[in-house]
């Protein structure tokens, strides 16, 4: 009876538990359901046509924002500013938030401080003063200027969330690390980096998608076609006034495939933290 | 190594030093590309100032006196802590509880994993035109087009169909709502993460010490994700606090004074009316709220590290 | 992390590839605009004035258009503006730039030759760049911009709903209006729908109807400072509002509409009337070809003086005073609005083109929306302003009044006291 009685309750929790995650999903599926229907359609049946699956798809949707879009140029620069920027930031952040939480020395609480308030100074009011800047060093329509830009846009949060995982990392490994003859930067890279792989993943995610989806500071900074990332592709199909709705869905979906590969290479990552069996925490 | 040690102030000093190179390239960076727009943004909120013209008038604080008798300012202000508010509690209850889930061993979790963090990555174009969709007030040969109606008068509630976007009492709500399903991705992740890194043995001692799972749950999960759960935190403040792209894309330049917020107030003397300086005051003043918001959760933090 | 690092270095060795500092070149101008829907046309125009004079023309296109002023207000202050673009703004900010140094006054050009460039476009889109004898903004009188294309503001009718209502002929005074409205409701069709989430779109409309009952003269005098907001006559705009709310003459939730989603309601039929500007007819042709559809006045409210809707230039460039290019510039802009480009743009674009013998070219319903372009006015024209943080307050009043959260002399005595404010604060800089 006891047994049962157990197994019944965990099945019902189960169950619950299950409708809970069921009810998510649906809402999260339904818009991207929605925007490949889209996409799939003319823009005379976009908003006529009030079937499920709509009765012919046009795949060539894809083909023609791929071309009028002139994605070719726009998707591998975007592929360029999101990888550099992504290394770049996981580089430097991680070397900075190492030094925050297991180094010393003096100003260091205000350095940190310090980044972690530039996170609260709202952009908009920025524009003008950066751009005036950029150009006075001359970095205005410069592939480096830009990704140099945009890292330290994600450094803050970034340096944030490592600090975080860092700080709990036990002070053992370190330690054994620092007797097999380790320097400071051996252990940021052998020891710390290893150990902070799921935040690390959280984080490669997040700027991607940062980037990817970046355009105000790439419209700001950047002057010619041959240098603007993807979104600025998406911008063909939304005229002032005129909108072509499957063609920019089309558009959107093609954005929308590498951040969702890069997620899904990532995830694993958040996940085999554990599996490793070190001893963080 | 210890014959340094001995050697004191100067030697620590050059041992320092090295440290510092940790930090150098953040460093450089921040400077280039915070200092001077930072000192800018201070020094034209004291300016009067319409972005163009080569004359910028000093006015001193009277920006700032300005800004705090500016009522629709702070209005806005709460609009935007409303949002946060249901931020912080619906949004990150939620995703906790999800990352929970995700923690154990359920089926599909892989798949869950995925689903979640769609909405994060949908473009704020697809999500207004959705959203739009579902809260449509409007009627059609005799049905309601947006679906959220159109279920309620199919489900037998007819007394609750609304104009959701159009009512100041609902506006705000449904706008929230959309923010909160639209960020709870971020915070699956990292409160996944942050679970991953707990060591299993913890659980495992405390089973063996009979500890049942809302105990385990309390004494183990809780403390141990403090500081993932204040990272969490303090990115949804700045998230919320700022979030202004999908109002745009939901109530256009918005409902009356009901659906500002900062940011839009921001944008709005910047563009709109083409006052940089207060438009900079705005920013300065945001800036140290939303500053002494995160001190706030730092030392709530540290408590409940102590307790 | 030797791979990571290689990678790392790869990517370094692209991305400084393209850094060579670019040469300025003599025979190439650059133009920057916003304009998404013409950019293909243009790149064509371009293409071949290159192949008739051997000047290339770079075009660069950022979108959205709030990205575009983004982009043109940081780059003016950083003195790196293009030969040739477009000021997206109000009279005032363009005022601004011109007082700043950062567009050439281009009168002499206009006037050339008997003013043969002034006189092959029409005179209501060279307004809007035109600043008078005594404007108030303290600019030397001239012209300093060249229009592209006509617009207007009116309101169109889906002739099917109409139809369907029994409604035979559009409405021509207000009354009528209001009782077709009703009409339509009794059948369940939504009346006037329009982008009133958008604040220049509710204060386009009620300025139309405040020159129709007041004229244009007490307006002004207004916006001055001489007659109140809470003015008899300026209640009865403000009535308007509440009267269109009241008698359910509006489509649901029209007061959080971008202009975007109100369009696509006229083009699918859930409502009978829009207000709207001349682009719309590319929009609803995309979006449903076969909408039956007339172009009509806003139904006037009062016979005291004549309805007058906003138009005038939709779309102008400027060039730039510093370019080392200016003649080329100019000539390039001479050449744009000539007669034949002026009918390809047209036909390309669908709209309405800014000089007069090109008008033969377009579809008969944006003739129909050139047909009154003399009763078109725009606040660009105008003498005097209201102060844009006024006229925030002004609209943000009128959507209360339709959501019936304040009454129209409530909305009247606050717009009153903003414009108090306003006025103490411009009498205390003067001083």
């Amino acid at each position: 009876m006891e047994i049962n009685k157990y197994l019944l309750q965990r099945i019902s929790n189960s169950i619950i538990t299950h409708i809970f995650l069921m009810a998510v999903t649906v809402s999260c599926l339904f818009p991207l359901f929605w925007m490949v229907r889209c996409a799939l359609m003319t823009n005379a049946t976009v908003f006529t046509d009030k079937s499920f699956v709509p009765h012919v798809l046009h795949f060539k949707n894809f083909i023609t924002a791929w071309t009028e879009g002139g994605f070719s140029v726009y998707f591998f620069n975007s592929v360029i500013y999101t990888v550099s920027v992504v290394v770049g930031i996981v580089l430097i952040s991680s070397l900075a938030a190492y030094a925050f939480s297991r180094l010393d020395f003096p100003g260091k609480n205000f350095f940190f401080y310090m980044f972690v308030a530039a996170l609260m100074i709202p952009f908009p009011g920025s524009f003008v003063p950066l751009v005036v800047l950029m150009n006075k060093i001359g970095w205005t329509n410069m592939r480096y200027g830009y990704i140099l830009c945009m890292i330290n846009v994600g450094l803050s949060m970034s340096i944030l969330l490592l600090k975080t995982f860092f700080d709990k990392m036990s002070p053992d490994l370190e330690d054994a690390a620092r007797i097999d003859g380790c320097g400071r930067l051996g252990i940021w890279w052998h020891v710390a980096l290893p150990l902070a792989r799921p935040a690390i993943a959280v984080i490669v995610i997040f700027n991607s998608l940062n980037v990817w989806n970046e355009y105000i500071l790439a419209n700001l900074l950047l002057n010619d076609k041959s240098l603007m990332p993807l979104q600025r592709g998406l911008m063909v199909f939304q005229g002032a006034h005129s909108v072509d709705y499957p063609l920019l869905m089309a558009g959107l979906t093609i954005a929308a495939v590498p951040i969702i590969l890069i997620y899904l290479a990532m995830q694993k990552h958040i996940i085999k933290g554990l599996s490793s069996g070190t001893t963080v925490g | 190594m210890p014959a340094i040690r001995k050697n004191s102030f100067a030697a620590r000093l050059v041992d320092n030093s090295k440290n510092y190179l940790f930090i150098i390239p953040a460093v450089t960076l921040f400077s280039i590309f915070y200092v001077y727009p930072f000192y800018e943004i201070f020094n034209l909120s004291l300016h009067q100032w319409n972005g163009i013209s080569p004359h910028r008038t000093f006015v001193g604080f009277a920006n700032f006196q300005e800004l705090f008798s500016d009522k629709i300012w702070w209005q806005s202000m709460w609009h935007a802590g409303f949002i946060t508010i249901i931020a912080l509690t619906l949004q990150n209850a939620l995703a906790f509880m999800l990352a929970l889930a995700c923690d154990r061993q359920i089926r599909l979790k892989k798949f869950y994993r995925v689903v979640f963090f769609i909405p994060p990555v949908l473009s704020e174009i697809v999500v207004g035109l959705i959203w739009q969709w579902i809260l449509y007030a409007g009627m059609q040969s005799g049905e309601h087009i947006g679906l959220l109606n159109y279920l309620l008068v199919k489900t037998g509630w007819p007394q609750l169909v609304h104009n959701w976007l159009s009512d100041p009492k609902t506006a705000l709500a449904c706008i929230a709502v959309v923010h909160c399903w639209k960020g709870f991705g971020w915070g699956f992740i990292m409160l996944l993460a942050g679970l991953q890194t707990i060591d299993g043995q913890l659980y495992e001692a405390a089973k063996v010490d009979g500890a049942g799972s809302w105990n385990q749950f309390r004494h183990i999960t809780i403390p141990m994700m403090v500081p993932v759960l204040l990272v969490v935190m303090i990115l949804t403040v700045l998230g919320s606090m700022q979030v202004f792209i999908l109002i745009l894309s939901m109530v256009g330049q918005g409902l009356g004074y009901h659906t500002e917020v900062p940011v839009t107030r921001i944008l709005d003397a910047m563009i709109g009316t083409n006052r940089f300086g207060y438009a900079c005051a705005m920013s300065v003043t945001f800036g140290a709220i939303l500053i002494g918001i995160s001190a706030f959760f730092k030392i709530l933090s540290n408590r409940m590290k102590q307790a | 992390m030797r791979k990571l690092l290689g990678i790392f270095l790869c990517l370094l060795m692209v991305v400084s590839a393209g850094c060579a500092p670019k040469q300025q070149d003599a025979n190439t101008i650059t133009i920057w605009h916003w304009m998404t829907d013409r950019h293909k046309a243009f790149e064509a125009l371009a293409q071949k004035y290159e192949a008739q004079t051997g000047v290339k023309v770079k075009i660069e296109l950022y979108a959205p258009s709030d990205a575009y002023t983004q982009k043109v207000i940081a780059s003016a202050q950083a003195h790196v503006l293009p030969d040739i673009y477009g000021i997206l703004d109000k009279k005032e900010v363009f005022a601004s730039f011109i007082e700043s140094g950062f567009v050439a006054d281009l009168t002499d050009e206009f006037k050339k030759n008997d003013s043969e460039w002034e006189n092959s476009l029409f005179a209501k889109a060279l307004d809007v760049n035109r600043f008078s004898d005594g404007n108030i903004y303290k600019i030397k009188p001239g012209i300093y911009g060249v229009p592209l294309d006509v617009t207007n503001i009116q309101m169109l009718y889906n002739k099917k709903m109409l139809e369907k209502a029994g409604i035979k002929t559009p409405p021509k005074t207000f009354e009528e209006f209001l009782s077709d409205t009703q009409a339509l409701k009794r059948i369940g069709l939504a009346g006037l729908v329009s982008g009133w989430g958008e604040q220049w779109m509710i204060n386009c409309f009620a300025s139309n109807y405040a020159f129709n009952i007041m004229g244009e003269q007490k307006v002004m005098a207004t916006y001055k400072g001489e007659v109140p907001y809470t003015d008899p006559d300026w209640i009865k705009v403000f009535n308007i509002f509440a009267t269109l709310a009241k008698e359910g003459a509006l489509a649901e939730g029209v007061v959080t509409k971008p202009n975007k989603f109100a369009e696509q309601d006229f083009a699918l039929e859930r409502a009978a009337f829009a207000f709207n500007g001349s682009w719309c007819v590319n929009v609803y042709n995309d979006m449903n070809p076969d909408l039956a559809y007339g172009v009509m006045l806003p139904p006037a409210v009062s016979t005291a003086f004549p309805m007058k809707i906003w138009g005038g230039a939709g779309s102008s460039f400027v060039v730039n005073k510093d370019s080392s290019r200016k003649d080329k510039a100019i000539a390039f802009l001479k050449w744009l609005t000539a007669d034949e480009q002026q009918q390809y743009l047209a036909q390309q674009t669908k709209n309405l083109p800014s000089n007069k013998k090109a008008l033969s070219s377009i579809p008969q319903i944006l003739s129909d929306f050139a047909a009154v372009m003399d009763q078109t006015t725009h606040p660009s024209i105008w003498e005097y302003n209201e102060d844009p943080w006024v006229a925030e307050k002004f609209a943000k009043g009128i959507q209360s009044i339709i959501i019936g959260e304040k009454t129209p002399e409530e909305v009247a005595k606050e717009v009153q006291t903003a414009k108090q404010q306003e006025l103490e604060k411009a009498k205390s800089k003067t001083n």
